[in-house]
Order: structure tokens, then C-alpha cells, then sequence
């Protein structure tokens, strides 16, 4: 169980939210919503421990990241902005350097499924793919990381054709009925396949 | 919790310290002007001559004070970022980067008395004596100190990574002392020193002392006035 | 844990295999700073034969201020810094891990090819293995210092220049030991206890500076 106490983020000397608390339990989805620099990112880094916040603190388990570190990092996936592949490396190579250093080593023929899944090449070098195609790859990752309990992915839906949003948002349906949790920013209304979408709005947390 | 410890954290805050701030400084920077006068007519007038190298050695009452000021203020500022680091004080870091240019200043009056005083005794302005390369490797690292957090924008991060480097510093200072040294007499052979220190009267010492002390009181001024800037800057008094 | 260690020093080896005008231009920017110097100080022997320890070893310092920059800034801007802070192993391992591969890619290709430029300033070939030796052992050092000057600056303007400010005179220590063991074995002194003072340093470093390094990366990375 995530739980998020009395949060408050600050950047640049301005402050983006207080007093904000919510719990996240096994199988269950949120969304976070607000506009753009409301602090939806930061909100997501925080919750995966790559920010401080300024107040309050982030508890897995009923135990503050802050002392957990790697323990809690190896039971979460978190995929930012930024698609986290490199250019000079093939998708297959790509994804299976990211389960190895995320702790799950997959074999080469589930990197592969994966990857098919998604619809990317495997052998492909990723500067050969497009821009879309790059943002699949790195989320092909959510196929292999069915065990690991806790998603959080900002805004997954970017720059993906319709199939392709369909194919991740049944993914983190999926891991949701599996009894999983993810927390996810989008600007976006989307279904999940009928699993319920909580949702939290930053601007309610307006400082 | 004791009173003593309420105390400090009283303290730590930047809307509690601003006030004591200016009455430090107000007291500190009287006490730096007249014990810089009194030293300086100790040194000056009351100090004998020196049997071999004349009135130039009066440059001492100087630089040896300022060299003493450029690392203890090093180490003071290293100090106050690990405690910043350590405790997430904001106060402390605020105090890091308000002592900077203060022993920056120092180490640079350090050298360039160093080679004034050089010009006479040694009939050359620079030479890479232990004691001069050293404090020219730590006005590098003030410099650098001051370069990383004037290029980031994020107080927090400026902070923060300047800690991290002063305290880096801090470990590496004695490391650079010391083979620096060695790397002196093992270009030089024996050099001649700074401080021959020998034949020093007593009454040099007392004039170099109270010297000191002038500098000490002055960068407790200097300071606390910079302190109380960066806390309106940052919009915290 | 390992695994996270090999898994990164292959991959970034594969990458520099993958970029080798990347690894070519530090090595060519060492070999050509060596080379200039006879250009500007004369070519006469005996004063070639007295500064080519120095200059060796101020070029080596020069070329790894180099490629230090790269250190993280690609896996900052692509995100994967990011996963790697969040990977299953401690940051300080990661880290150690990429100061390795960095060593690796920059520093070894100057401890080979240092005895060649050895041979231009006509340095007595007993000196070349002291001199490769105190590479070996000072460069794994000028990556795990450099280091934390590439994680502190990491995304800043101007960092390269930054970088080398805040790196150089910390280095000072690795140059002058350096340098000066090839000089004491030069004058028939014997280069042990400078050796052993850079092997000490290294030591140091390896143990002290993956963990600066981390934590540098954590303030970066907010």
C-alpha cells in the first residue's frame, strides 16, 4: 500500500501543493489530473522517491521510501517523460539492460514478445524509430513487469496512436485486476476496461 | 528536549536569526576597526625592525593573519554545509554561501601579500613556494565554491551541491597540502620559508594576534551583513 | 547487485563501440596537447627529457576533464539516469559502476598510448613503465573526482567549463604524485613511494567518491 502524507512540493521558490494526502491500495487506479505546471511530474517523482518534498513524506507499506531506497525501488516501475532508451542501442538491448538493472532479468525471447507486443522492432536501433514507436518501447517494459507491484507512469498515452493507447490501457487494466496498483498523469479522459479510475486533482491542493 | 537545543532551533530559522544577525554585525564591525588599528600600529610602529630583512617583513602583520583567515574560513564554511546537508537547515547553507567571497577575499589578500612581500626578499614576485601554491590552489577552490552556485538557478539545488563541494574540498585540502609540500622540496630543495619564525619578538606575534582578531571581526561583520541579504533576497526576513 | 555493475560498464562499453568518434577525440586531443609542446618550448632534448613526465601527465589530466562531461549528461537528457537511480542496486554502486566504464573508455587508451608520447620527448625507456604505471594507477582517480564534478554540474550551462574549474584543483594532488614518481625514478631516486601514495589515493577515492558521487546525483537529479 502507497500512502501519501501531508505532501507539500515546492520549485522554484514557488510552492505547487499542500497538504496532500491520499492511499493507494492493491487494485486500485488513479489518475492525477490538473493543468500543465500544476505539478503532475513532480507529484509522480516525489512518490517515486526522486524528489524530496518539501513536507511530508511518501510510506510503502507503512514504511517511509526515504529509509526503504532500494527495497521500495525494486518493487516499482516508474516511466517519465523522458522514454529512457538510448539511441545507439537496439529495443531488445534497450529493454533488457532496463530489467536488469530494475532487478527482474527477462529472458531475450519475452524481451522479444514484448517488444512485439507493442509492435517495435526488436532489432531495430531506437534512433531508427519513430517518435511514437521509441515511447512503446519503453513501455513494452510494462509486459514483463506483471510481479512488480506499483506503476507509476506519466503521461503513458503521449504521442500514441489510438491501437497502441488501447494496447497500455489494457495493460494497466490488467495489472489492476491482477490486484497491482499504478498511478498515472494524462490530460486525457481514458477508459480502463472497466476498472474504476480514481482520481485526484491537483488544483484541490492549490496552495 | 533541553532548553539549550530549543535554543538553537530558535536560531535556525532565518525570520529569528535576521534580527541577531544585525546585532551581531553591529557589534562586530566597530570591534574589527579599532583592533585593526590597534594592530596595525603595533605592527607599524612598535615592532622593531628586522635585523635582515628591514621594514618589508611588516607586510607579515598581514598576510599572515589573512592566510590564517583564507583556510580557518574554508573549514568554517565547510563546516556549515555539512550541517546544512545533514539537517536540511536552511539557514546553514545561507551561511556557507555568505562566507565564500569573505575567505575568497582573504586567501586573495594572502597571495598578494605573499608577493609583494616576495619582491624585496626573494627579487621576485611569484615563486611556488609550499605555502603560496597552496593558498593558490584553495582561492581555486573558493572560486569554484562560488562559480557552481552562482550557475544554478534553484536555491535549493545551489544549495545543496555546493555542500556537497565544500565538503569535498574540505577532505581534499590537507591531501593537497601536504603533496604540495612534498612537490616543493622536490623541486626546490629547501626553500626559503614565509615564517622563519625563529627570531620572532614577542611583540610580533601580540601584533599579528590582535590582527587576527581584527579579521575575525570583520568577517563575522561581513557575514552577517551578506546572511541578511541573501535572507531578503530570498524573501525570508 | 554485480550484475547491475556488469550489466552497465558492457553497456556503455557497447555504446562508446557503437559512438568511437566519441573515444577518438579525447585520445587525439592527449596526443595532440603532448605534441604541441615542443612546438612552443623548443625541441632540445634535455629540456623535453626534464618536462615530459609534467607534460604527459597535464595532458592526461586535460583529456579526461574532456570526456568527463559525459559521464552522466546523455543518461541525464535520454532519462535512463533516472531508472538508474531508481534501479534495484544502491545509486553509489551504479555509479561506481559508470566511473569504471568511464575509466575504461577515457582513461586506459592514455596509460597505452602514454609510452608513445614518451618516445617523442626521447624519455629513456626504463621510465615507461613508471610512467604507465602512475597512469594506471591516477586516471581510475581523475574519474571518480571528476565525477562528482560531472554530477554536481550535470544539466547546467556551461558545465563543461564549470566542470573542469571545480575538478582540476582537486586533481592536484593525482598530478603532482604523478609526475613526480616518473621524475624520482628519473633521478634514480625510485618511484615506489609515490606509487604507493596514488595507489593510497585510489583507494580512497574507489571507496569514498561513488558515494559523493550518488549523492551529488540525488541533488541533480530533483
Amino acid at each position: 500500500m502507497l500512502e501519501a502524507a501531508e505532501l507539500r512540493c515546492e520549485r522554484g521558490g514557488r510552492t505547487l501543493f499542500s497538504g496532500l494526502a491520499f492511499t493507494l491500495g492493491s487494485g486500485a487506479l488513479l489518475r492525477i489530473a490538473g493543468p500543465n505546471g500544476r505539478g503532475k511530474t513532480s507529484l509522480l517523482r516525489i512518490l517515486c522517491g526522486l524528489l524530496e518534498p518539501a513536507a511530508g513524506e511518501v510510506r510503502w507499506k507503512g514504511a517511509p521510501i526515504r529509509e526503504l531506497r532500494e527495497e521500495f525501488a525494486r518493487q516499482l516501475v516508474y516511466l517519465g517523460h523522458a522514454p529512457a532508451v538510448k539511441d545507439d542501442l537496439t529495443a531488445a538491448e534497450n529493454l533488457s539492460i532496463a530489467c536488469r538493472l530494475s532487478g527482474f532479468p527477462a529472458t531475450e525471447k519475452s524481451i522479444h514478445a514484448a517488444l512485439e507486443t507493442l509492435g517495435v522492432p526488436p532489432q531495430a536501433l531506437v534512433k531508427k524509430l519513430s517518435q511514437g514507436q521509441r515511447r512503446r518501447s519503453a513501455l513494452a517494459r510494462l509486459v514483463l513487469s506483471e510481479s512488480v507491484p506499483l506503476w507509476l507512469l506519466d503521461e503513458p498515452l503521449a504521442a500514441l496512436d489510438a491501437a497502441a493507447a488501447a494496447l497500455v490501457t489494457g495493460l494497466v487494466a490488467e495489472h489492476v485486476r491482477r490486484g497491482g496498483m499504478a498511478a498515472f498523469t494524462t490530460h486525457q479522459e481514458a477508459g480502463f476496461a472497466g476498472v474504476p479510475v480514481s482520481v485526484l486533482d491537483l488544483d484541490a491542493f492549490d496552495a | 528536549m533541553s532548553a539549550r537545543s530549543i535554543h538553537w532551533f530558535w536560531y535556525a530559522s532565518p525570520q529569528t536569526f535576521y534580527p541577531l544577525a544585525g546585532a551581531i554585525g553591529r557589534l562586530a564591525a566597530p570591534a574589527a576597526a579599532v583592533l585593526a588599528l590597534v594592530g596595525l600600529y603595533i605592527g607599524l610602529f612598535v615592532a622593531p625592525t628586522d635585523a635582515q630583512q628591514g621594514e618589508a617583513y611588516r607586510i607579515i602583520f598581514i598576510h599572515v593573519p589573512a592566510a590564517w583567515m583564507s583556510m580557518f574560513l574554508y573549514v568554517v564554511m565547510a563546516f556549515w554545509a555539512a550541517i546544512g546537508l545533514a539537517f536540511n537547515t536552511r539557514l546553514s547553507a545561507m551561511m556557507a554561501r555568505a562566507l565564500a567571497p569573505t575567505g575568497a577575499l582573504f586567501t586573495f589578500i594572502a597571495l598578494w601579500t605573499g608577493s609583494l612581500w616576495g619582491k624585496p626578499t626573494w627579487g621576485t614576485y611569484w615563486v611556488w613556494d609550499a605555502r603560496l601554491t597552496s593558498e593558490l590552489i584553495l582561492l581555486f577552490l573558493y572560486l569554484g565554491f562560488m562559480a557552481l552556485q552562482a550557475s544554478i538557478d534553484d536555491t535549493r539545488r545551489a544549495d545543496r551541491a555546493g555542500a556537497l563541494l565544500a565538503i569535498v574540498g574540505v577532505v581534499n585540502v590537507p591531501i593537497i597540502y601536504y603533496s604540495v609540500q612534498w612537490w616543493n622540496t622536490l623541486h626546490q630543495g629547501a626553500s626559503v620559508s614565509l615564517k622563519s619564525g625563529s627570531s620572532m619578538a614577542p611583540i610580533m606575534l601580540w601584533g599579528m594576534l590582535v590582527m587576527a582578531l581584527a579579521f575575525w571581526m570583520y568577517s563575522i561583520a561581513v557575514a552577517m551583513a551578506r546572511v541578511r541579504c541573501i535572507i531578503r533576497e530570498r524573501g525570508e526576513a | 547487485m554485480l550484475d547491475a555493475v556488469r550489466c552497465l560498464v558492457a553497456r556503455d562499453l557497447l555504446l562508446a563501440l557503437r559512438r568511437k568518434s566519441d573515444v577518438g577525440t579525447a585520445l587525439l586531443f592527449f596526443v595532440i596537447v603532448a605534441s604541441l609542446f615542443p612546438l612552443g618550448i623548443g625541441a632540445e632534448p634535455n629540456l623535453l627529457r626534464a618536462v615530459a613526465p609534467g607534460v604527459i601527465w597535464v595532458a592526461a589530466l586535460l583529456s579526461s576533464m574532456l570526456s568527463l562531461r559525459r559521464m552522466f549528461e546523455a543518461d541525464h537528457a535520454d532519462g535512463t539516469l533516472e531508472q538508474m537511480a531508481l534501479g534495484a542496486a544502491p545509486l553509489g554502486v551504479v555509479v561506481a559502476a559508470k566511473a569504471l566504464a568511464h575509466w575504461l573508455v577515457a582513461g586506459l587508451p592514455l596509460v597505452v598510448i602514454a609510452p608513445v608520447l614518451a618516445l617523442q620527448y626521447d624519455v629513456s625507456p626504463s621510465l615507461y613503465g613508471v610512467l604507465a604505471l602512475s597512469l594506471l594507477l591516477g586516471t581510475p582517480v581523475l574519474s571518480l573526482v571528476g565525477g562528482i564534478g560531472a554530477a554536481l554540474t550535470l544539466g547546467l550551462r556551461g558545465g563543461g567549463v564549470l566542470l573542469s574549474l571545480l575538478v582540476l584543483p582537486l586533481c592536484v594532488p593525482v598530478l603532482i604524485m604523478g609526475a613526480g614518481s616518473v621524475e624520482m625514478a628519473a633521478a634514480g631516486l625510485g618511484a615506489s613511494g609515490q606509487l604507493l601514495l596514488l595507489a593510497a589515493m585510489l583507494v580512497g577515492a574507489a571507496a569514498a567518491a561513488p558515494w559523493a558521487i550518488a549523492a551529488a546525483l540525488r541533488i541533480s537529479l530533483e
